[in-house]
């Protein structure tokens, strides 16, 4: 461990330190970065040009990482409603004028850049509630609830009429953690859990076709093994024909002989379990474990309410990325269309990851400017 | 103060270590949810990894797509614009090849392979399935296969194939209608069904193609085929057949694009013809055309740039991208709304000059003819195109009278034609100075627009479309390039309804006074097409008006003088009409880029056009030969 204390800095210390950076936290995420593309370059049949589109990817990822890690978390925080009302006017713009791809309005062109707003989102609301919450008294009370619900309900409603379910859900989830975090009471939660299970025959009916189907065929991928049983039902062969050491990099039948689809993208955590087997697989699972771990130690030394809620929250949102994707790979949870954070293939996720990483670095350099 | 200070002392304390209380129990759950995932793939990899293994190895299913086959594209008699024609590629499987870099070098010594095919080849070998066949070349003649096939013995893995490829047989006389298809690239990806087009490598680039290519993809069907362990195909399963997309039959009549693009040399410029009462277009011509043949399978970049550098510019769709000030051609349209907005009669009559001044300003605002055209009424006005009389009925007018009237005719909106490319030109008003230059309108721009020139730009097509509802009498019909579609191969071509929009609304009285005005320009002596057209006594009448539109800004006081300047900033010749004036068949507009006048060069253009389609009705005779 990095002694914060000691006089005498080593020259990897004192780079870290005047990058702000949190030297553990950024080798674990180095870690799962070259694992990502490893899996990538067997995933994508050994292109050579996808794993340099993937490490551009990465290298902007970290620029935006280093460059968010300076700003200071005052900063931050007054940006926050801003942010917010600029994600939420996208969003409404691109329902309004967005551009179509693959049957889903999610994209908004501004000449340039093409980008899905609805990614900025995903930072936008945890850093609005966390500012509205650290003006508040702790914990949340009934006003402060409503208010949140809103600023919830609202954003996460565009987005699943894109339809995006995948990263409505991870939107709604970066805000209910914040609040969680911020202490609201548990009797709240246990009423949000019961009126979500009553609004399931509500949200059924407010489906498409093709979610109904995913969630239908969940539960017996067999009854439509050609149409959508087929990802579920080729994932799991390639994860339990993985056995426990794996079929060995680049050796994945499963993948190599393209039986399983969409494998670079949200399905790659199948072809890591196949060439990595159960092994593997843990060495995975520990490493998210780990990163989300620093992710909330860094939040319980933070010197303020906001840095805690918005550290704490972007820690577990992670989680959560993780926990679905991996989940509805292996047959968990339905098909929603969550990437395996810093693995799949494709570049907004994984810089919205990295600037979410950023903004952990900034909490952590402020705590540690304040102990000095 | 101090017990505040003391107070939020207690109150960080105890708000930190209640988000603590929270941290833990977060983690709590997360190493529960990350303990179960790892269950699950215990359970998965470990307790059913045999089970999963001999699925995996019987997993010898797999699901290939067969692509559809994309509809024809027709002419209005069944002639064909855009085929299939059976192509032959070259292609490689890699597996039975052995060593493939001889085999490259043994082929290059029998086809010619480029650089760019080779690394093409080589990218895709990566990316393929086992046993997938790769193309090194398409495009293959007779000659060359033949000689492979000679060779075939010594080229293990080689195969010649026949696949599809689109052909446009009319070539350069119909590429800026039917447009083109090419090779499938990210930017489409981002557009099309990335599942209905698993088995498809083209898709419609620009023109009708495009516009229709939901229509004409068609339906990706789907094969289950067996493979063994290596991923060779052993046998076919079940097939979900394809669904052909369908066929287009496009209302243009293939020698009338013909007769036009004859018509037009041999000057650049475009030619809509539209049958007014359907809004069928007859004849589309963008000249110079170009072959699209070789965009199909990528064009060479030598070849393209040729194409770009090209100063007579062939790539531009001149009749729906081009955007040109519509000259006096559109004075008709002025004059309606001056007798609808009651500013003026037909019988009011003005002594046109050869100039214009607004009350209490400088600037002469010059006639196109020095000298001015003396006393002038409506008929007159628009017959011989006096400049003067529309300034001062202009600015009689005022832009907020004069541009609704030109909006109801179309201008300023695309028309929607069924193609790709449509611009939409310009209808300057008030409202549209300041939002696009932030300045306000100034009354000479009024004068200017009368005229239309200024701001004021229309393409071709627009230009058809206003003919057209001037030979209906204000009542606007859609315009559409598509007649009939085709279910994929045989059945009846369905026609499609002819769409009627919102009429143009004037009094009978005032279209009576137009319509007469647009004859008298054509068949009456002081007519500005009397000299080409009127004087040669056609056998029917046309209803018209000729136009020029300035390239080239004069200073104040300079006349425009054909032979001083050099070509490129010659006038563009314009004329629209329609035929035969009391039964309306073909309403025409053509624009003859730096043509010079309307009436010499622009007019005549469009009479042989009507000449050719009223005598292929067998409304006009066949033209007598000359003893």
């Amino acid at each position: 461990m990095i002694s914060v204390t000691g006089r005498e800095l080593t020259t990897s210390q004192w780079i870290l330190r005047s990058l702000r950076l949190d030297g553990v936290l950024l080798v674990l995420l180095g870690i799962l970065l070259v694992i990502g593309l490893l899996v990538l370059f067997s995933a994508t049949g050994e292109s050579v040009e996808a794993l340099q589109r993937q490490s551009g990817r990465i290298a902007l990822g970290l620029i935006a990482l280093l460059l968010v890690a300076r700003i200071p978390v005052s900063m931050l925080r007054a940006w926050s409603p801003w942010l917010f009302l600029l994600g939420l006017g996208m969003l409404i713009a691109v329902m309004l004028a967005g551009d179509i791809g693959k049957g889903a309005r999610r994209w908004l062109d501004l000449g340039l850049i093409r980008f899905q707003p609805s990614e900025i989102m995903k930072l936008a609301m945890p850093l609005m509630l966390a500012w509205y919450l650290s003006l508040r008294n702790a914990p949340p009370r009934f006003l402060d609830l409503i208010v949140v619900s809103v600023l919830i309900v609202v954003p996460v409603l565009l987005v699943m009429r894109q339809p995006d379910l995948g990263t409505a859900l991870l939107i709604g989830a970066a805000g209910l953690l914040v609040v969680f975090l911020a202490g609201l009471s548990w009797r709240w939660f246990l009423g949000l859990g019961l009126a979500i299970a009553s609004a399931i025959p509500l949200l059924w009916l407010q489906m498409h076709d093709y979610q109904r189907q995913r969630v239908l065929t969940l539960f017996n991928p067999e009854s439509d093994p050609l149409g959508a049983g087929y990802h579920i039902i080729q994932s799991k062969i390639a994860i339990g024909s993985g056995g426990l050491y794996g079929k060995g990099w680049l050796n994945g039948t499963q993948s190599q002989l393209q039986f399983l689809p969409e494998r670079s993208t949200d399905f790659v955590f199948a072809v890591y379990a196949e060439e990595f087997g159960f092994v593997g697989i843990a060495v995975l699972l520990a490493l998210y474990f780990l990163i989300v771990a620093r992710g909330l130690w860094i939040a319980t030394l933070a010197q303020d309410r906001f840095s805690r809620l918005i550290a704490g929250s972007i820690s577990l949102t992670f989680a959560v990325y993780m926990v679905v994707n991996i989940g509805m790979v292996s047959g968990m949870l339905p098909v929603v269309g969550v990437p395996l954070p810093l693995v799949s293939y494709g570049g907004t996720s994984l810089v919205t990851l990295m600037v979410g990483f950023g903004i952990l670095m900034a909490v952590h350099s402020q705590q540690r400017l304040v102990n000095r | 103060m101090l017990i505040d200070r003391q107070d939020s002392y207690n109150e960080e304390g105890r708000d930190q270590s209640r988000f603590s209380v929270r941290i833990l129990v977060s983690i709590v759950v997360l190493l529960l949810l990350v303990l179960m995932l790892a269950g699950r793939m215990f359970t998965l990899q470990v307790g059913a990894h045999e089970h999963f293994t001999t699925l995996s190895e019987n997993n010898r299913l797999r699901i290939e797509p067969i692509p559809p086959t994309r509809g024809l594209i027709l002419d209005r008699n069944g002639v064909l614009l855009a085929e299939n024609r059976p192509a032959y590629q070259l292609e490689v499987t890699v597996e039975q090849a052995g060593d493939l870099d001889l085999l490259l070098e043994r082929l290059s010594g029998l086809v010619d392979l480029s650089t760019s095919e080779i690394d093409r080849f080589r990218g895709s070998v990566r990316q393929r399935r086992p046993f997938q066949p790769v193309l090194l070349k398409s495009g293959l003649d007779d000659e060359t296969v033949a000689r492979i096939a000679v060779a075939r013995h010594e080229l293990p893995g080689v195969e010649i194939e026949a696949r599809p490829v689109r052909h446009y047989p009319q070539g350069a006389d119909f590429a800026h209608v039917v447009g083109y298809v090419g090779r499938i690239n990210e930017q489409d990806l981002r557009r099309l069904d990335t599942r209905n087009y698993a088995g498809t490598s083209h898709t419609g680039k620009t023109g009708v193609e495009r516009y229709y290519e939901d229509v004409l993809h068609g339906t990706t069907g789907y094969k289950q085929v067996e493979v063994n362990a290596q991923g060779r195909v052993i046998r076919e399963l079940s097939v979900v057949p394809p669904v052909p997309g369908q066929d287009l039959f496009l209302s243009i009549d293939l020698d009338l694009q013909r007769a036009a693009r004859d018509a037009l040399a041999p000057h650049d410029g475009a030619l809509v013809a539209i049958d007014p009462a359907t809004g069928e277009v007859l004849a589309l011509v963008s000249k110079p055309g170009f072959d699209p043949n070789p965009f199909v399978n990528g064009i060479s970049h030598r070849d393209f740039s040729a194409l770009q550098s090209d100063p007579h510019n062939p790539l531009f769709n001149r009749a729906l991208s081009g955007q040109y000030p519509p000259g006096s051609t559109l004075k008709p349209i002025v004059a309606l709304a001056g007798l609808e907005g009651n500013v003026t009669t037909a019988e009011r009559r003005m002594f046109a000059t050869g100039y214009y001044q607004l009350p209490g300003h400088e600037r002469r605002y010059r006639d196109w003819k020095r000298g001015g055209h003396g006393w002038v009424d409506m008929n007159r006005a628009i017959a011989l195109s006096s400049d003067v009389y529309f300034y001062d009925l202009g600015h009689k007018l005022g832009i907020d009278r004069m541009a609704p009237m030109f909006a109801a005719f179309g201008i300023g909106n695309r028309v929607g034609i069924d193609a790709t490319g449509e611009r939409p030109g310009i209808l300057p008003s008030r409202e549209w100075k300041r939002s696009v230059q932030n300045l306000q309108w100034f009354p000479g721009e009024t004068l200017i627009t009368a005229i239309g020139q200024g701001y004021l730009l229309t393409t071709p097509l627009q230009l058809a479309d206003v003919t057209s509802t001037l030979a209906n009498r204000g009542q606007r019909v859609q315009t559409r390039l598509v007649r009939a579609v085709r279910e994929g191969g045989d059945g009846e071509p369905q026609s499609e309804p002819v769409r009627y929009l919102a009429p143009v609304s004037a009094s009978e009285a005032h279209w009576d006074v137009i319509q007469q005005a647009l004859i008298d320009a054509v068949h009456a002596r002081h007519g500005t097409a009397w000299g080409s057209i009127g004087s040669t006594s056609p056998t029917y009448r046309i209803a018209g008006k000729t136009g020029t539109a300035q390239v080239f800004s004069l200073a104040k006081d300079q006349e425009y003088d054909e032979s001083e300047l050099e070509r490129r900033l010659w006038d563009h010749a314009l004329f629209i009409g329609y035929a035969p004036a009391e039964a309306p068949a073909i309403a025409v507009a053509v624009l003859a880029e730096h043509g010079g006048s309307g009436g010499r060069v622009a007019a005549p253009i469009a009479r042989e056009v009507m000449d050719a389609y009223l005598t292929s009705l067998g409304l006009v005779a066949e033209a007598e030969e000359e003893p």
